[in-house]
């Protein structure tokens, strides 16, 4: 499974500072930390405290590439900013993310083309989102297309089914776990499926064990990536062991340690 | 409409590793050799990266017994000293490396003392100038008591020390980072072995690129099924970016291939075999040519003739129907 690592982002109190006050060995510090615990692609967002949210990006980008050779999630839900980070992102990039709603769909996919990166589709429409795992893939098929008819790769798209807080929408979850089971067979080679896992728990008790007990459901049905929290230990080493358990990994009696060489 | 060629894009490509160091590195080889780099499966050139297999030719550090016919024919001239049989190997036979088994430390037969086993170590890199794999006898605590004073011997010369396994890596891999060499991790047939061992190695501070794996197996027609399918299972998993196991590969031909009737048995005795040349050697050559399949980087071969075989089979693979 691809770890994209959420820890970047100006919501956490540290991380906003730091932006503010353009303090870049605490990004790049979070940026390593990261790295070392596992983490295949940083994610990184401005937040909402950033007063000119595209050169906070353009700023995250350039501080983060010159300690780390990782792949970059780009994660704004404005064009523009998700640009202005492409447009100095020297690592391989991901844009996240882009929504079936059509305007932002066909502009994100044109950056995404343009780039020639991977890019991340929520399952949402102008009507928001569905409540079933029916309407989520008809989103997914929505976001397949428009990938092809800009000529991305169907690999390159990851399809994120939207997970919503057990404590308030309890059916979501399985719902979420159809729809990773799906998205493999929309296509040849498949699109990807992501969550961005944290929300599962959203304001909910024992955040920690209900992240890695899904992470876990999630994975036995095909994840192949998670926006997660890779320094929680316990999340990783669950995470590590799914995949051994999944014949993704090959078994070793120091396995856990394997995956962190 | 044209076709195009699916094309299978790999994680991670297997990890260099350079045997033998030349006077400008340290060492006294006329060159050295890279193997591994792969980026697909071998001979799938249309997809990317497929080093050419290096051979290693087998030598003994004393007179073998028992040894069927043919291999007596081949050798008898040189096969009591180690220097002039890797000479013949490397001039003769163009042998790329030489695999030097150091037969005569095993404390049951000759019990040769580690100072004798450093003298036929540097006879041998004094007579040729290719890149060398030592190979113990596999006593552990024999193995363990030379390899302090043989490795020494060929310090700098990026030799590859063989072997490590799960229950004695500690020696040898003190050895290898002493001396620059290269450790060649063992594990019997078993993947999660291999992978364990090479995390024993990292552990210990032996790097990537000082580690070439090697899977005990056996020759044709003794479950050469089940170790191509472990070869080729560790191979897409290192191409699949599990660092533990995108090492370089090596297989044990020569020895093996040998070892099993159907190559052993002169025409006499199994008539319905036909003659053992060239049964025994197209024993040899299909055995290499079926690891080769699977991904292997060197292999270790007795026969010149087999080698030649070899060659001119991989030739061909490279040289036609690339990129269709």
């Amino acid at each position: 499974m691809e770890a994209i690592g959420e820890r970047i982002n100006g919501m956490f109190k540290a991380i906003g500072k730091a932006i503010k006050e353009q303090d870049a060995s605490v990004i790049q510090d979070m940026a390593k930390r990261q790295e070392e615990a596992g983490a295949d692609v940083l994610d990184l967002n401005v937040g909402p405290a950033a007063e000119d949210r595209e050169a906070a990006m353009r700023w995250l980008v350039e501080s983060v590439q010159e300690v780390s050779d990782l792949p970059l999630a780009i994660d704004s839900t404005n064009v523009d900013v998700v640009r202005a980070g492409l447009e100095v992102c020297e690592n391989e990039a991901i844009i996240n993310s882009t929504t079936g709603e059509a305007e932002k769909l066909n502009a994100m996919m044109l950056l995404a083309a343009e780039h020639g990166c991977s890019i991340i589709g929520l399952t949402i429409d102008e009507e928001g989102v569905p409540g079933t795992a029916e309407g989520r893939m008809e989103v997914a098929l929505k976001l397949l297309t428009a990938a092809m008819e800009h000529g991305i790769p169907t690999d390159k798209l990851y399809v994120d089914a939207v997970i919503l807080p057990v404590n308030a929408l309890q059916d979501t979850p399985p719902r979420v776990l159809e729809v990773i089971s799906q998205v493999s067979m929309l296509a040849d080679p498949p699109p990807k499926s992501v969550i961005g896992l944290s929300n599962v728990s959203q304001g909910a008790q024992f955040r920690s064990l209900l992240n890695r007990t899904y992470l876990v459901m999630c994975l036995a049905r095909g994840l192949s990536a998670a926006i997660v929290d890779v320094l929680d230990e316990e999340l990783m080493d669950a995470m590590i062991a799914a995949e051994v358990l999944m014949n993704r990994a090959v078994y070793a009696d120091d396995f856990l340690k394997a995956y962190r060489k | 409409m044209s076709f195009e060629m699916p094309v299978e894009n790999w994680r991670a490509s297997i990890t260099q590793v350079t045997i033998g160091a030349t006077e400008q590195d340290g060492g006294t080889r006329e060159r050295a050799i890279t193997i591994g780099g792969a980026a697909t499966l071998p001979f799938l050139a249309f997809e990317g990266e497929t080093p050419r297999p290096i051979i290693a030719m087998e030598v003994l550090d004393e007179q073998p017994e028992g040894w069927p016919e043919p291999l007596v024919e081949a050798f008898s001239d040189v096969y009591g000293d180690p220097a002039a049989w890797a000479q013949k190997c490397v001039e003769e036979y163009g042998a790329d490396m030489i695999c030097l088994r150091l037969v005569s430390a095993d404390p049951d037969e000759t019990n040769a003392s580690p100072d004798e086993l450093a003298e036929h170590v540097k006879a041998v890199l004094e007579a040729v100038g290719v890149p060398l794999i030592i190979w113990g006898c596999g006593n552990y605590d024999k193995d363990n008591e030379m390899w302090p004073i043989v490795s020494q011997a060929a310090a700098g010369e990026r030799v590859i020390l063989a072997s490590a396994e799960e229950d004695n890596y500690k020696t040898i891999a003190a050895c290898a980072l002493a001396d620059k060499h290269v450790v060649l991790n063992e594990s019997p047939l078993d993947i999660n072995i291999q992978k364990q061992v090479s995390i024993l190695l990292s552990d210990v501070g032996v790097k990537p690129e000082n580690i070439v794996l090697y899977e005990v197996t056996g020759g044709l027609g003794y479950g050469i099924e089940y170790a191509f399918s472990i070869l080729e299972r560790t191979r897409l998993a290192g191409l699949g970016g599990d660092k533990m196991l995108s090492a370089p590969m090596l297989s044990v031909v020569g020895s093996e291939a040998w070892k099993v009737k159907e190559a052993r048995l002169p025409e006499e005795e199994a008539p319905e075999w036909g003659p053992q040349v060239p049964r025994s050697i197209l024993w040899e050559a299909a055995t290499a040519l079926t690891f080769l399949n699977a991904g292997t980087d060197i292999l270790v071969m007795w026969h010149p003739e087999a080698v030649k075989l070899v060659r001119q089979a991989t030739e061909d693979l490279f040289t036609s129907g690339n990129g269709f």
